[in-house]
């Protein structure tokens, strides 16, 4: 399995006066889950749905390697959407809700239950949506995401509603589809709600991108923690090789290194390590910082 | 297009809205046919005897009786095909609609095609009530139920015709007026009392009699080629419409509503 690109190029739409999405270009690469990060209100969903073909762009195109969404031959089995949770007529079954749409996109039978044991409502299947928890609406889009086994997902705010113990799974979920070479791009407005899924990161602001990249890349003064059994040898070790470090209880916080200088450091000290971390120390303020100011920031 | 036909069907099967609706129909217009066909089937022999009245004449009493599905029953599947569009824009379902079938105008051929199937199925269902209730009852009053006659059952295929028909033009309304409560107010309003009081009124004048022959309840009443209201003279002297050219005066108001939807609402941008 392996998942096209997601190429956004010059894209734009304006409602009137507003730039909803100004001038967008990025590329989501398949393999890794890759983060779309703004606040409400920054183009997020605009974005998606030009994406998909749902809002028609002002300029610029939208692709999935090359194709636009509507000339996809197979558009169900090439890409798997999670839009909102309220997608659903409150009269049909769980079931029924993923026929419809597997028979207008000719999607075989054995994918639907498949795709609601993927999600875990196997056994809500047969009862009506309009019973279903805001949790559960997230599993069913899940579903409906998942019904052609494609290879690129796009979801949209796929952790909203859902409680630990899905927040949890659906974070294994993600990282185990792009494990299998699909492209997984997932919107939020939380950075912390994604911080520990996401292997890259887009954040736009106000339509336009602030920040694209690794998460590693957005925080530069990265503290790297650092311990070893054996304190004092790596203690000479930082010090011989001119890393200003602070120790605590919990090991060195070395700033200004990278993690794997830290390790070729104790590598040729002969020092054992016990422990080796990149710490993002206030992700969450330079992401603020970031989308707080939309304007002016550039690229 | 086979796909998107499926899927048509299985939102119109999936959901309660089809079988509560064509009950309702079913109860309705059986009702309505038996008590015309008492009331005019018992008591039609005094009517004629009242010195000054005109009488009835009794060879239209089963078309009369028969045709109590389009006359009143119309509404029913012109409501489901409303309903057909104004429940995926309240659910929001519209985007997985164009996410499994990005082709739309598909998805609005496939639409009118289905409802207009599930039309012709309310025009059998209004048939069994109409003609189960009124020839049972016109048999028991010494009227001729004209089953035998093969002008009872074009009557019936035209009656069938022109509930599709009516359930196109209601996927064309639920297009243009997407918003469920107020395309739902004014299909009940326009059908139940400004088409009527509009078809009384015109009778009044030579030129508006003519014109009045074009409002769609009319055409309606000239494809069946009965109704209650033309049996009663409301269409004054001008000569009602033959039921091939109300035919399709009923299927150009449903391809205008159903083409201004398309260009309206199926296109806009789905947020």
């Amino acid at each position: 399995m392996t998942g096209t690109t997601i190429e956004f190029r010059a894209l734009s739409k304006h409602f009137g006066p507003v730039r909803a999405v100004d001038d967008l270009s990025f590329t989501v690469q398949p393999g890794v889950v890759t983060g779309f990060l703004g606040p409400n209100g920054a183009g997020k969903t605009t974005t998606l749905r030009m994406l998909l073909g749902l809002v028609r762009p002002t300029s610029g195109s939208a692709t999935f390697g090359g194709v636009p969404y509507r000339e996809l031959p197979r558009p169900l089995a090439t890409v798997g959407t999670a839009l909102e949770a309220a997608s659903f007529n409150p009269g049909r079954t769980a079931r029924d809700h993923l026929r419809v749409y597997a028979a207008a996109a000719g999607i075989p039978k054995p994918n639907i239950d498949r795709a609601l044991g993927l999600t875990g409502i196997s056994e809500a299947a047969g009862r009506r949506v309009g019973g279903f928890s805001l949790g559960m609406r997230q599993r069913l889009g899940l579903s409906f995401a998942l019904l052609g086994d494609p290879g690129v997902l796009v979801l949209d705010e796929p952790i909203n509603g859902l409680d630990p113990e899905g927040i949890r799974w659906i974070r294994g979920l993600l990282q185990k589809l792009a494990a299998e070479g699909r492209t997984v791009l997932v919107s939020s407005h939380l950075l912390s709600e994604v911080q520990q899924s996401v292997d890259s990161v887009v954040i736009i602001s106000r339509g336009r991108i602030v920040h694209e990249g690794s998460l590693d890349s957005l925080a530069p003064d990265t503290v790297v923690m650092v311990d070893s059994p054996d304190r004092a040898g790596l203690r000479v070790a930082l010090a011989g090789a001119g890393v200003p470090a602070v120790e605590s209880d919990a090991g060195f916080a070395v700033t200004g290194a990278e993690a794997s200088d830290l390790g070729a450091i104790a590598l040729r000290a002969s020092v054992p390590l016990s422990l080796l971390k990149p710490e993002h120390a206030g992700l969450e303020d330079v992401f603020l910082r970031l989308v707080g100011s939309g304007e002016g920031t550039g690229r | 297009m086979i796909g998107a036909l499926r899927s048509e069907l299985l939102k119109l099967t999936t959901t309660r809205a089809w079988w509560i609706l064509a009950l309702v129909l079913f109860a309705y217009v059986g009702f309505t046919a038996a008590a015309l066909a008492l009331l005019f089937g018992a008591l039609g022999d005094q009517l004629a005897e009242q010195p000054g009245s005109t009488p009835l004449p009794m060879d239209t009493l089963a078309p009369l009786v028969y045709s109590t599905v389009t006359a009143i029953g119309y509404v029913f599947p012109l409501i489901l095909g409303t309903l057909a569009v104004t429940s995926e824009v309240r659910n929001q379902t519209l985007t997985p609609t164009f996410l499994s079938q990005p082709g739309r105008g598909r998805v609005l051929l496939a639409k009118l095609i289905v409802l207009a199937g599930a039309g012709a199925l309310y025009g059998v269902v209004g048939l069994l009530a109409s003609m189960g209730a009124g020839a049972v009852i016109l048999e028991l009053t010494g009227n001729a139920a004209g089953l035998e006659s093969s002008d009872t059952w074009a009557l019936a295929g035209r009656t069938v015709l022109a509930m599709a028909l009516w359930a196109v033009v209601g996927v064309g309304i639920g297009s243009l007026i997407q918003n469920q409560v107020a395309a739902i107010v004014v299909v009940l309003a326009f059908t139940q009392f400004i088409e009527p009081i509009l078809r009384f009124g015109a009778t009044i004048w030579d030129w508006t009699a003519a014109v009045g022959r074009f409002l769609p309840g009319a055409a309606s009443d000239a494809l069946v080629g009965a109704s209650i209201y033309t049996a009663f003279g409301m269409s004054g002297t001008v000569e009602p419409l033959e039921w091939w050219q109300g035919g399709l005066v009923l299927l150009a108001i449903a391809a205008a509503a159903a083409a201004a939807g398309y260009l309206t609402a199926w296109r806009r941008d789905i947020t």
